[in-house]
């Protein structure tokens, strides 16, 4: 499992962090945000490219939960 | 502006309460003077291509209320340290080129020192009343016609973090720097009912604005929009700027989507525009010859959907 903190940058950036991070072998990659912009981003780019998509509300955050 | 007092002006034909993209003041007998400002921060690297897309998204204003330019000033902030040479005058220049286009002079302006630069223009335009094309005003069975391609505020995302080919740039580009001018030459004698430009809040918060404005419905047929190259590829990896949603979320309640609409092809309804296309509503018979007038031209020009009496939401997105 990888976890990429995303928390506090603006679009696109997130999502160019969860690419970077998929171009690894890890079957698991968790991605955490704090607005709704990138989360929803982030999940969109993961589903496009063969993940399964689940949140888990942190309070201040959410973790973004991509497994392929 | 609830709360900022106005005086009656029985001469102010369109103010603050309707959501119209200029002010228009009835000067002397049906002669209106129609006066607009917007300025923003680049939304491109390259200072003349910036210059030339602010002005043509400023003088897009006069355009989509029926209008033509007359004069227009500089709106200009920029930092101290900014090169005279490589960044102030290319950008200038290129506000000017935009200008000269629209066939009017830049005839002054108002810079201030800025730690970010913002550029645009204040434009003056003139139109006799009856020629004045506000929000409001649709029929229903009119059909709506846009006249640039969607995707802007996506690729403009792209474009910034290095994701678009140099001829995927030049291509954006031109179609933000596009002066709204030549479509909007295209409508003379036909019957158009009502306008508005597309820009921040999108093809579903604009077209919200006029539905609302004439009191009835229009739906958006989305396999008919215009797209911009990859714009639905972009969105689909979610290069979509936070406008988008936050547009998305300040319509809630205003439109409705069919099921099993594509959400790519959704996003990009309410993508940010930066110096989109006019939105038209005319009949049918005014459809057919604008579309025409505009292949001659060598213009885009689309149907993306038509008006219906009221139902309960502004935008019905068809998929």
């Amino acid at each position: 499992m990888k976890e990429v903190d995303a928390r506090g940058l603006s679009c696109p950036q997130p999502v160019l962090l969860l690419a970077e991070a998929l171009k690894g072998s890890e079957k698991e990659i968790t991605v955490l945000v704090d607005d709704f912009a990138p989360l929803e981003n982030v999940s969109r780019y993961a589903q496009n490219h063969g993940c399964t998509v689940k949140h888990n509300d942190k309070g201040d955050y959410t973790e973004i939960i991509c497994q392929r | 502006m609830s709360g900022i007092p106005k005086i009656p002006d029985p001469n102010l034909v369109l103010g603050f309460e309707s959501s119209d993209d200029a002010a228009v003041y009835r000067v002397e007998g049906d002669l209106c003077l129609i006066h607009t400002v917007d300025f923003f921060p680049p939304i491109v690297d390259d200072p003349y291509e910036f210059g030339q897309v602010a002005a043509a998204n400023s003088l897009s204003d006069i355009y989509a209320m029926g209008g033509r330019p007359v004069s227009a000033l500089n709106v200009f902030c920029i930092p101290g340290d900014m090169d005279h040479e490589r960044v102030t005058k290319p950008l200038l220049l290129g506000g000017a080129d935009k200008a000269a286009e629209a066939g009017i002079n830049i005839s002054g302006g108002h810079t201030l020192e800025d730690t970010e630069p913002k550029y645009g223009l204040s434009v003056v335009g003139v139109a006799r009343e009856s020629e004045i094309l506000a929000n409001g005003g649709a029929r229903p069975g009119d059909l709506l016609i846009l006249t640039k391609p969607l995707g802007s505020g996506i690729l403009t995302t792209a474009d910034k973090v290095g994701l678009l080919t140099p001829e995927e740039h030049k291509d954006l580009v031109a179609v933000m720097a596009a002066l709204n001018r030549w479509p909007a030459e295209q409508i003379k004698g036909l019957d158009v009912t009502s306008c508005t430009d597309i820009t921040g809040f999108g093809l579903v918060g604009h077209g919200a604005e006029m539905a609302a404005a004439s009191g009835l419905t229009f739906e958006i047929y989305t396999d008919s929009l215009p797209l911009q190259r990859n714009a639905l590829e972009m969105a689909r990896d979610g290069i979509i700027p936070a406008g988008a949603y936050k547009n998305r979320q300040f319509m809630a309640g205003r439109y409705k989507t069919d099921k099993g609409m594509d959400l790519a092809l959704e996003d990009v309804c309410f993508d940010p525009q930066t110096s989109g296309g006019l939105l038209y509503s005319m009949s049918k018979e005014a459809s057919l010859v604008f579309l025409d007038r505009c292949k001659t031209a060598g213009l885009g020009a689309w149907i993306v959907g038509q008006v219906l009496e009221r139902e309960d939401v502004d935008i019905k997105l068809l998929a």
